[in-house]
């Protein structure tokens, strides 16, 4: 199924869940943000919630700045 | 003489320094800088995460999150919806309840946009977060920002990355008259003595950037400014005399 992260469309299987993904991406998930059709998802839940067609990923993380 | 501890929400410090980790030309530098700097709080910027190609390395694992306490900023926000979902998206990352609020109002000045500001304090003030607000030097705005609950009030002491320094020092002095809140100059300092006059000016601290980050040697010129603030620090609570017009003598009259 297709779904957008971060602008870019993305192949994933169903069933992947977000820590799943962010694994596939070789994010590493101890300091990123997600927001799933612009909606925040508590990293408490990464794993539990499964991605569907056609949703919006934003994923952020810090980089440096003043 | 012994200093007080300086209190930000529920964080106490003892170093008035705060730095950015932006436009460092590596990690390695950057990590010096930091250390010479003797920070304790540190400015990070919320960006997409990369998710072409190879893994970079990531910011935090540059930064010892037991040394040091991370202010996350909304830089690049030019509206309050979007800095509001940045601060929320910063929270959420889990290492810090704080936020350097910035709002700006165009990318040639990088001025803030005073009523954007005002309404995503607001916000997020309600929101339980502890806001530090970059605002402008004007004493009215700051008020306006202390009365909407910021924590911290960061007027710039000129444009961001410009390295003027303290363009108007009267205005500064307004708000330090006028706000409880810790007055916290944010923005333009070029060197050393600009953060020197700002502590002595009586503000509580100084965050700064660039002045480090593009000097040719970034390490010493943080261990510069670490000293400037010391030392502007320590005239302020020493109680500099008062200006006057003309001179008075150091040398006893003459009297023989």
């Amino acid at each position: 199924m297709l779904i957008t992260v971060n602008d870019e469309q993305k192949e994933c299987s169903p069933g992947t869940s977000i820590a799943d993904l962010l694994e596939n991406l070789g994010i590493d998930k101890r300091y990123v943000a997600v927001e799933r059709n612009h909606k925040i998802i508590p990293r408490t839940q990464f794993s539990e919630i499964q991605l569907l067609e056609s949703d919006n990923l934003e994923i952020v993380t810090f980089v440096g700045g003043g | 003489m012994k200093d007080t501890i300086l209190k930000i929400g529920k964080h106490n410090f003892s170093s008035r320094l705060f730095v950015g980790t932006g436009k460092y030309q590596t990690f390695a530098i950057m990590e010096e800088a930091l250390k010479a700097s003797g920070a304790e709080v540190v400015t990070v910027a919320v960006r997409r995460a990369n998710i072409g190609g190879k893994p970079g390395e990531s910011l935090l694992d540059h930064i010892d999150t037991n040394k040091y306490t991370i202010l996350p900023n909304t830089a690049g926000c030019y509206s309050c919806d979007e800095a509001v979902r940045t601060a929320f998206l910063a929270r959420e990352m889990g290492i810090s309840d704080m936020v350097k609020l910035e709002v700006l109002g165009d990318e040639k000045t990088l001025l803030p946009d005073p009523i954007d500001t005002l309404k995503a304090t607001e916000i997020l003030v309600k929101e339980g977060f502890t806001v530090l607000v970059y605002t402008s030097d004007d004493p009215i705005a700051a008020r306006r920002l202390q009365d909407a609950g910021a924590t911290s009030v960061m007027p710039a002491g000129s444009p961001i990355g410009s390295g003027q320094g303290i363009l108007n020092q009267n205005n500064i002095r307004i708000i330090l008259e006028t706000l409880s809140v810790p007055v916290i100059v944010d923005a333009g300092v070029g060197t050393a003595s600009d953060v020197c006059i700002a502590m002595e000016l009586g503000c509580v601290g100084v965050l700064l950037n660039t002045g480090i980050a593009e000097a040719k040697d970034p390490v010493s010129m943080a261990k510069a400014m670490k000293l400037a603030c010391e030392s502007g620090r320590l005239a302020y609570l020493s109680g500099r005399i008062p200006k006057k017009l003309y001179a008075k003598a150091s040398s006893p009259l003459k009297d023989f």
